[in-house]
């Protein structure tokens, strides 16, 4: 059975289709790459995976279960969970504290047990800063963990994003663009991180990504949309020679010159 | 965000003299006597005066000493515990006006540290705040009176033992009310949400005015008086310990500790809050919204809990603020009441707790103590002769030395007295040393 299932997804802004008609299926413990040039609805399709928008018409199942209509923590609950083009960390918060806060699903000390601060209170948050803490070594962060995350530099912002995610346990996370803004050296290390995710976590990874070498490389399927319609879809040897691919990555340079 | 001055122990007469006072032998030395000398100065001269304004202030002061020094944890406690259990009260039986100051004090920090959960925690600015107040003040009021003859004829006033279980039932309320605000402005945010809250502060306020008819509730503008207050069930064993006191004092004291223990239960209540999935789930919403959500935390229950339990504390503490006004009238839960509120929290430190009793403490002796008294001053030297218009009249002006107050608090110190110190927060690792983790 496949891990996510989106049917038929359609999605109008006013008069702007954002998303036409897409369908995705992504098998349990794949890489899976988004592409496309921009404003090909790659983001609208995250937005809507996460529950963020609703589809005007098609479904999502998720680990078999319809999750269209779901509010986004529902969803994110379920074990989906995403990254931000633009970082999206609480900036004010040091590091642990960001990692914990994306353990919220998993800790339920009820209000009388916080007040209380009894055993199975304290025993809960021990093993929350335990797991924050094994998290943040595997992103490589853990000296760091007492920092506020806006003081992070640029590349460790994204990993701690990705530490995030983590912490709640996912089977699926999305990745919007990992590597945006990031220097050659900075990518390769993201790559291997994202790796480590399915070959270490056994996570399901989608990413949208704009950076080619990386999407070849680490991608089992790759699924291109151009305006909003998924025009390909296979392992990297497909994409690189459908000639609707090429076209649509041409056309998009020359129609900015233009 | 301002930044914290670095933390340079090495540097400076002044830090070096802090360095050195509130740590080791020397910290001990200087903490007892400050307690001993402010102490003594106190119950020697009890009269109400310019002299003895500054030496209760100092010794407020001494409480924020012993919080900042570095001395055994149960030394702490036990100064606290001698000024604040001892000490004061006994000064309170020499002199009422102090005791009252400080108990006001208690109350308005309980008042800024519920609005702090709303406000500095969850970042949900909320001009309203006084309306919970309200509400619990005149639910006892109406229930404890005659009051409640008028609006449900036949009915008589509960007896005067059920102030406890009303200061529950103000505690509830108030977080139902706290909901009731909550639930329309979910999706506000900011300026708009700054708004509908003041809207519902003056619904309050004028509901409070005008239901009077076509059923009496409220009493409208007139207010309730004869206000219950709950039995001395300490006086004959104070009576016994030798201590001669008339029922003024006795209330006088019985409400300082009152305040007391709610100030210790709400600062309990609300920093295990804060350092657990709730309170990180608040803060979160605070920092990104959206981020948040996608964490899976549920965005409306948690708001709705914010609103609930910040305004909880000030139902209850509303009906201990009736129990000992005796009388409460609309006026005062009006705007200026909340804003004063919120100057509370942000002067002291928007979500810092400590900082956030600093902040009512200061607010509020200024407001009462150190204002009134530096215009009474003013006049009297106006009166020796000194060249001061005749139409100046000082009182006039404390509001405007408040304002100006506010104004270079903000341009000089914007994160407040005692901003969030997260270095020293953080959980596993307490070192003792004030390592600075480099923060910009």
């Amino acid at each position: 059975m496949a891990l996510l299932e989106a049917n038929n997804i359609t999605k109008v802004f006013g008069g702007l289709t954002a998303v036409n008609d897409v369908t995705l299926t992504i098998e349990q413990g794949n890489i899976v790459s988004v592409i496309g040039p921009n404003g090909a609805g790659k983001t609208t399709f995250f937005n809507i995976l996460t529950g963020i928008y609703k589809p005007d018409t098609g479904g999502v199942l998720f680990n078999g279960q319809t999750i269209t209509g779901l509010r986004p923590d529902q969803i994110a609950a379920l074990g989906m969970r995403r990254t931000f083009q633009n970082i999206r960390l609480f900036p004010n918060m040091t590091v642990l504290e960001n990692v914990l806060v994306g353990m919220h699903t998993h800790l339920h000390a009820p209000f009388w047990n916080i007040l209380l601060r009894n055993r199975s209170l304290r025993l809960e948050e021990g093993k929350a800063r335990d797991t924050s803490r094994d998290l943040l070594r595997f992103v490589g962060l853990d000296e760091k963990r007492d920092n506020l995350a806006k003081n992070l530099p640029y590349g460790d912002q994204r990993r701690l994003e990705i530490a995030r995610a983590l912490a709640g346990d996912p089977k699926l996370i999305l990745l919007d663009e990992p590597t945006a803004g990031m220097n050659p050296n900075e990518t390769v290390e993201a790559t291997h991180l994202i790796r480590r995710l399915r070959d270490e976590r056994g996570v399901t990874v989608v990413l949208i990504e704009h950076d080619m070498r990386l999407v070849m490389s680490i991608s089992e399927r790759i699924s291109v949309l151009d305006y909003g319609t998924k025009i390909a879809e296979g392992d990297g040897q497909v994409i690189r020679s459908n000639p609707r691919v090429i076209e649509a990555y041409l056309g998009k340079a020359a129609g900015h010159h233009g | 965000m301002a930044k914290n001055p670095p933390h340079t122990p090495e540097t400076g007469l002044w830090n070096q003299l802090n360095a050195w006072m509130t740590k080791g032998p020397a910290g001990y030395t200087f903490l007892s006597l400050y307690t001993l000398i402010t102490s003594a100065l106190l119950i020697t001269n009890p009269r109400t005066s310019l002299f003895t304004d500054i030496v209760f202030v100092l010794f407020l002061l001494l409480i924020l000493a012993i919080y900042r020094s570095r001395v055994a944890l149960g030394f702490k406690i036990a100064l606290a515990v001698v000024a604040l259990g001892f000490v004061l009260p006994y000064f309170g039986t020499l002199n009422p006006y102090y005791i009252d100051v400080a108990t006001q004090a208690g109350i308005f920090a309980t008042l800024a540290m519920g609005l702090n959960v709303v406000v500095g925690f969850a970042g949900l600015l909320d001009l309203g705040y006084v309306a919970f107040y309200a509400v619990g003040a005149y639910l006892w009021s109406i229930f404890s009176t005659d009051q409640i003859g008028n609006m449900i004829s036949g009915a008589t006033p509960v007896g005067a033992g059920w102030f406890y279980l009303f200061i529950i039932i103000g505690l509830v309320v108030g977080g139902v009310f706290g909901v009731m605000l909550g639930l329309p402005v979910l999706r506000l945010r900011g300026d708009y949400l700054a708004i509908v809250t003041l809207g519902f502060g003056e619904v309050i306020r004028v509901l409070a005015v005008n239901l009077d008819k076509p059923v009496n509730i409220t009493n409208g503008a007139q207010g309730i008086k004869d206000i219950e207050r709950p039995p001395l069930f300490f006086a004959p064993a104070l009576k016994a310990l030798g201590f001669n006191l008339d029922n003024n004092q006795l209330y006088q004291i019985f409400f300082y500790f009152m305040v007391l223990v709610v100030v210790l239960i709400t600062m309990l209540v609300v920093s295990r809050l804060k350092n657990s999935r709730i309170g990180r789930a608040w803060t979160a919403i605070r920092e990104d919204e959206t981020a948040a959500i996608a964490q899976g935390i549920p965005l409306v229950r948690m708001k709705l809990m914010a609103f609930a339990v910040g305004a909880s504390f000030a139902g209850a503490m509303g009906v201990i603020f009736a129990s000992k006004q005796l009388f409460i009238n609309p006026p005062t839960f009006d705007l200026l009441r909340s804003i004063s509120i919120l100057s509370m929290v942000i002067l002291g430190g928007l979500g810092n707790i400590p900082g956030v009793i600093l902040g009512a403490v200061l607010v509020t002796l200024l407001n009462i103590q150190i204002l009134p008294r530096i215009a009474e001053v003013l006049r009297s030297a106006k009166d020796a002769g000194l060249p001061i218009p005749q139409s100046f009249d000082p009182t006039q002006y404390q509001r405007l030395l408040f304002g100006l107050l506010m104004i270079l608090m903000m341009i000089f110190r914007p994160e407040g007295i005692l901003p969030e110190d997260r270095r020293r927060q953080e959980l596993h690792d307490h070192d003792d040393d004030p390592v600075e983790v480099s923060t910009s």
